[in-house]
């Protein structure tokens, strides 16, 4: 089991994180540290895209909120590519759904961040 | 010798497993897990729901159980549900995280725990802060 993990720079100064595999308690500190490497560079305009993630859990989940807390506090966001059902289930449920914006596709997550 | 999960004794096949108190073995405790609920009439979705709730479970005994080397998860297979009980020895860091039941009162800390609630049909937590946590969840089939 492991996450995959490719930053990309995208129009503007905005970031896109390729996540693909599975984020539990023993792969989220990589995503954890990617996301941070980014807002500590002072980008915090993000799209974190899961399309190719099959599994997350909480920690995954806390991961994803912190980025956001971090970027919020500098004028940013975070926003989700996510189609996977059973993941926006776990958004849904969660309430993280009214806190993150999920799109379907990249971009127009990307779009959303301007 | 573990008692039984469920009052009803109906036939009851079980499965058990100890992985190590590890971050690095949650992953087989939640695909062993599924591929139990897969021997029963579950949809895929619910099979995910109980992978899911297990590996929370397993994470909150990394996270919050100190002094606990190992994690116990013994499955009992019903016709019609599965019963999963996930036990450590540790003493529990942080016991009123069990009874987080609103996102809101969750928060990060919590968020396992609230997920096990709302993706089971019934949940037991006995928290004992010298004997460990003992965490019974069921899922029913829905036929």
């Amino acid at each position: 089991m492991d996450i995959k993990v490719n930053v990309r720079e995208s129009q503007g100064d905005t970031y896109v994180v390729d996540l693909n595999g599975e984020i539990d308690v023993y792969t989220s500190p990589k995503v954890k540290d990617a996301i941070g490497d980014l807002i500590d560079k002072g980008h915090y305009n993000l799209v974190i895209n899961l399309e190719k993630v099959r599994y997350i859990d909480s920690t995954g989940l806390g991961v994803l909120i912190g980025g956001l807390k971090r970027v919020r506090e500098h004028g940013g966001t975070v926003n989700l590519v996510c189609t996977n059902p059973q993941i926006k289930k776990i958004f849904d449920i969660t309430g993280l759904v009214k806190i993150f914006g999920i799109y379907d596709d990249e971009d127009a997550a990307m779009k959303a961040l301007v | 010798m573990n008692q039984p999960l469920t009052s009803a004794r109906r036939a009851a096949d079980v499965v058990e497993l100890k992985i190590p108190s590890k971050a690095e073995w949650v992953a087989v405790a939640r695909l062993a897990v599924a591929a139990v609920a897969n021997r029963l009439n579950f949809s895929i979705e619910d099979i995910e729901d109980v992978k899911l709730a297990v590996a929370e479970a397993c994470t909150n005994c990394i996270q919050h159980a100190h002094g606990s080397d190992q994690i116990e998860i013994t499955c009992e297979t019903e016709p019609d549900a599965l019963t999963v009980r996930v036990r450590d020895d540790g003493r529990a860091a942080r016991p009123e995280a069990v009874n987080a039941e609103k996102t809101d009162e969750a928060r990060v800390g919590g968020l396992g725990v609230f997920l096990i609630r709302s993706l089971m049909d019934s949940v037991e937590y006995d928290v004992h802060p010298e004997r460990g946590t003992n965490l019974v969840m069921t899922k029913k089939v829905v036929s």
